[in-house]
């Protein structure tokens, strides 16, 4: 590299890092405007853990998200799933299979229900990549038939757990004032930002995402990739669901709605773009962090609750028409280019 | 004049495009626009047609200053621009697209009320296509056109706006050779019309044949303006690359060494029937054919991108299974696709991501953790090698100019140190410079043992680069010629299908293998 060259290198790493500290930047603004509010609540430990909690569950399905839509697909089973896999869990551990199974313990109760998100994953990555079924379409089927199997398993009735349960440590309790529960996420974000920065295989799914056939043609096998992303949607979704029915005490079916359309509006406020081939995990923490302290700053300057989703909304749509204008800079320099 | 454009330029960041240019145009003339990649032909004709504002400089049209707001200013002041991948919608008909947002009206009701008059669409659209000798109904599906019928619906299209200047950019890339030949009986008929013609080409014969004046940019600039009759070919390649180049096409001897691969009875239904050959270590075995004989399809199944039907692949004598691209790399085969834009790159990422790709692997260290030290080394070594002109390694590849992407896919593979690679069209749409240095990385990677297979549809580039040349016609092997015994006509014969006991083919006992 000689010198002349080191400056623009500069620049365009600065410009790369620039995209999230808008986000950060936004999510700062945020915090300073709300503790100028309600400097006496905003900032108090209980609250949060709260806000806390809240990007623990948000931020979670995020990553899944990121993921997924960064190989240009989507997937909306996860709130669906997260209800699927907190009544398995609660299912499994409370009541067992019949006669087949007695009721299990804390572990394997977690790690089935983990599975199962896999599996379901898997499932989805078989459909998209071996049958071209198009992401929206399948993972919409299983948006409606996870739920509906929760229901039915449990005739819709939640399956809570005693007080006291250790299952309920997960999603109840914290460490140093820091709830356990934010904790994983940050263990999962940093083990799934290595993943995409360090491995091949984060390499490789910014390149499928970034153009599918000129990948495969370089020897990539892009079924693989696309299959681990949404295998990784459907893991993040099952924890979160285990998270969460720990938090509530209890697995029910009615849990996590809509919570999918939360986790892409979180990673697209965060960066992402659906055109496939952008987005990173710090994006998906800090849309879930906006989305979580807005939401909670609202409550605490007494915002109408139908107020909230109508300003949130407007957040979302500025965020895109934002990344937008952005892209459409881009765009000018590649036509020149071709 | 019909168009005169005076001091014209235009800066992007870190890149003057155009500095100063000059650029005149008489009605009923064709003139050819050359230039290596990134000389600035694609600017100028963006800046005429709209899609991008000038620096600096201006524009007259009939001795009329015009400031050219938008592509759509510029189709009203007559002005069309016929790009290498086509305007238009698939699922429509030729007529519909001729006549897009510009449809016939009939029973008007008020400004938003109306309908297409059809009929009267279709029989107008069908005086165009007929005026220029296209044999398309209106009514056809541009889907189900062939490539060259639809560049005459754009020609079309232009007509029916009413264009007075036509810009065609590279339009003789995707055409077979009788295609070409339509293409400029269609210009002959523009001009007698008194239509101007704005030529891009990369084959400097095509603008001898049929241009009335060149115009040569270097570097953002008009190093060249002269009739057709003064110039000649050595002076304006001179002229377009400022440098003495050497033969064209040619191949460095290399020791050719034990068979390497061999393919057998490779074929898939309805593409390509009972194909086998065998290449040899240190050799370049080219195809040659006419569009749509196959080459492209065998290289795909040779790589594993496409499922085949029957076929084994033995290298070294051993039989490979090759399903996928991967196998196919894995079994030391490389494909530069001859759609690098789509096939070849990921545009979004940078040139080192680029490069990398199909040996991330190589780079894990404990078979996960990227060392993005040798993957930086690894990449710097073969833009070096390659002299890949690009700022910095993180440069997206789509900022690069087409020469230089070219040399990114070819540094991909070379980074896989492959055994055995396809090259298909590897010089087309690169400028002259790029090409030499292309034939030259040909010969080395020959004289190093590896064998490759080259796809062109440049017959001097055949007979200059091969040592065996392969002819494909209908999906089947024509003829396996060796390089001695290869002539363009003995080519020509093979690849359309003419009969064995021609003349041309007659004269070459043993051709035929």
């Amino acid at each position: 590299m000689t010198e002349t060259a080191i400056g623009p290198r500069k620049l365009q790493i600065k410009w790369a890092k620039f995209r999230e500290l808008n986000v950060l930047v936004a999510f700062l603004l945020l915090c300073l405007f709300f503790y100028w509010r309600r400097p006496d609540t905003f900032t108090k430990p209980a609250n949060l853990a709260v806000i806390m909690r809240f990007i623990a569950t948000f931020g979670m399905l995020a990553m899944g998200e990121v993921l997924v839509i960064i190989t240009r697909g989507i997937d909306l089973s996860v709130g669906s799933m997260t209800a699927f896999t907190g009544v398995t869990t609660a299912w499994l551990m409370l009541k067992g299979v019949g006669n087949l199974l007695p009721p299990v313990g804390m572990v394997p109760g977690i790690l089935i229900a983990l599975l199962f998100g896999i599996l379901v994953g898997i499932w989805h990555g078989l459909f998209v990549t071996k049958l071209g079924i198009p992401p929206f379409i399948i993972t919409l089927g299983t948006w409606l038939i996870a739920r509906g199997v929760a229901a039915y398993i449990t005739r819709g009735y939640p399956q809570v757990f005693e007080s006291g349960d250790p299952f309920l440590i997960l999603g109840q309790g914290t460490v140093g004032g820091i709830p356990i529960s934010f904790l994983i996420l940050l263990g999962v974000a940093v083990v799934i930002s290595v993943v995409l920065n360090y491995t091949p295989l984060g390499y490789r799914i910014y390149a499928v995402g970034g153009n599918i056939e000129a990948s495969r043609l370089s020897g990539v096998n892009v079924d693989r990739v696309q299959i681990f992303c949404y295998a990784t949607s459907g893991f993040l979704a099952a924890l979160t669901g285990v998270i969460l029915a720990s938090r509530l005490g209890q697995g029910t079916p009615v849990v996590g709605n809509a919570y999918e359309l939360w986790g892409i509006a979180a990673a697209v406020i965060g960066g992402t773009s659906l055109m496939g081939g952008e987005g990173t995990v710090l994006g998906a923490i800090l849309g879930s962090a906006i989305v979580g302290v807005m939401q909670n700053g609202m409550v605490l300057t007494n915002v109408s609750s139908y107020l909230q989703d109508v300003i949130l909304g407007v957040v979302l749509v500025v965020a895109v028409v934002y990344d937008m204008l952005r892209r459409r800079g881009v765009w000018k320099l590649r036509l020149w280019k071709k | 004049m019909v168009l005169r454009m005076e001091g014209i330029s235009k800066a992007f960041p870190g890149v003057q495009a155009l500095a100063d240019v000059d650029f005149e145009l008489a009605a009923g003339e064709v003139l050819g626009l050359v230039g290596e990649n990134g000389a600035g032909k694609s600017t100028l004709m963006k800046i005429l047609s709209g899609a991008y504002r000038k620096d600096a400089g201006r524009i007259f049209l009939y001795d009329r200053e015009v400031d050219i707001e938008s592509p759509h200013h510029a189709q009203q002041l007559g002005i069309a621009i016929i790009y290498q991948e086509f305007n238009l919608t698939p699922n429509q008909s030729a007529a519909a697209n001729i006549f897009i947002a510009r449809e016939p009206r009939r029973l008007s009701l008020g400004r938003f009320v109306s309908f297409v008059d059809r009929r009267r669409m279709e029989r107008e659209a069908q005086e165009h296509l007929d005026r220029v000798g296209a044999r398309v109904p209106a009514t056809a599906l541009v889907r189900d056109l062939s490539v060259a019928e639809q560049q005459m619906v754009e020609v079309a299209k232009a007509l029916a706006v009413d264009a007075r200047i036509i810009v065609m950019d590279e339009p003789t890339s995707a055409l077979g050779e009788d295609e070409v030949e339509r293409l400029f009986e269609i210009i002959g008929t523009l001009k007698k019309q008194d239509i101007a013609i704005i030529f891009i080409t990369h084959r400097l014969e095509e603008v001898f044949r049929i241009a009335d004046r060149v115009v040569v940019l270097r570097d953002g600039q008009r190093v060249g303006s002269m009739p057709i009759d003064q110039a000649m070919p050595e002076n304006v390649i001179h002229l377009m690359v400022g440098r003495e180049l050497g033969d064209m096409f040619h191949k460095e001897e290399a020791e050719i060494g034990a068979p390497l691969l061999e393919v057998r009875g490779l074929a898939r239904q309805g593409v390509v029937e009972d194909v086998s050959f065998t290449l040899r270590r240190g050799e370049i075995l080219g195809f040659a054919g006419l569009v749509g004989a196959g080459r492209t399809e065998t290289a795909r199944l040779l790589f594993g991108a496409d499922p085949k039907d029957a076929g084994q692949i033995y290298i070294d004598g051993k039989l490979v299974k090759i399903d996928s691209p991967t196998d196919a790399v894995m079994a030391g085969i490389g494909l530069v696709p001859e759609d690098r834009g789509n096939q070849g790159l990921v545009l979004s990422l940078s040139v080192l991501e680029n490069v990398v790709l199909p040996t991330l692997d190589d780079y894990a260290r404990a078979g996960w953790w990227m060392d993005r030290r040798s993957l930086r080394n690894t990449a710097q070594d073969y833009v070096d090698k390659l002299d890949i002109r690009t700022p910095h390694l993180e440069q997206k590849a789509m900022f690069l100019s087409g020469g230089n992407q070219q040399k990114t896919v070819v540094a991909k593979w070379l980074a896989s140190q492959p055994r055995v690679l396809i090259m298909d069209e590897p010089t087309r749409g690169i400028d002259v410079g790029a090409k030499a240095e292309v034939h030259a990385l040909m010969s080395r990677l020959a004289q190093a043992g590896v064998g490759i297979i080259m796809i062109s549809s440049e017959l001097p580039e055949i007979l200059g680069m091969s040592d065996r040349i392969l002819v494909m016609a209908e999906g089947r092997v024509a003829a396996i010629l060796d390089r001695e015994e290869a002539t363009q006509e003995i080519i020509m014969a093979y690849a359309s299908g003419e009969e064995i006991g021609s003349s041309v083919v007659n004269a070459t006992p043993g051709g035929r293998r």
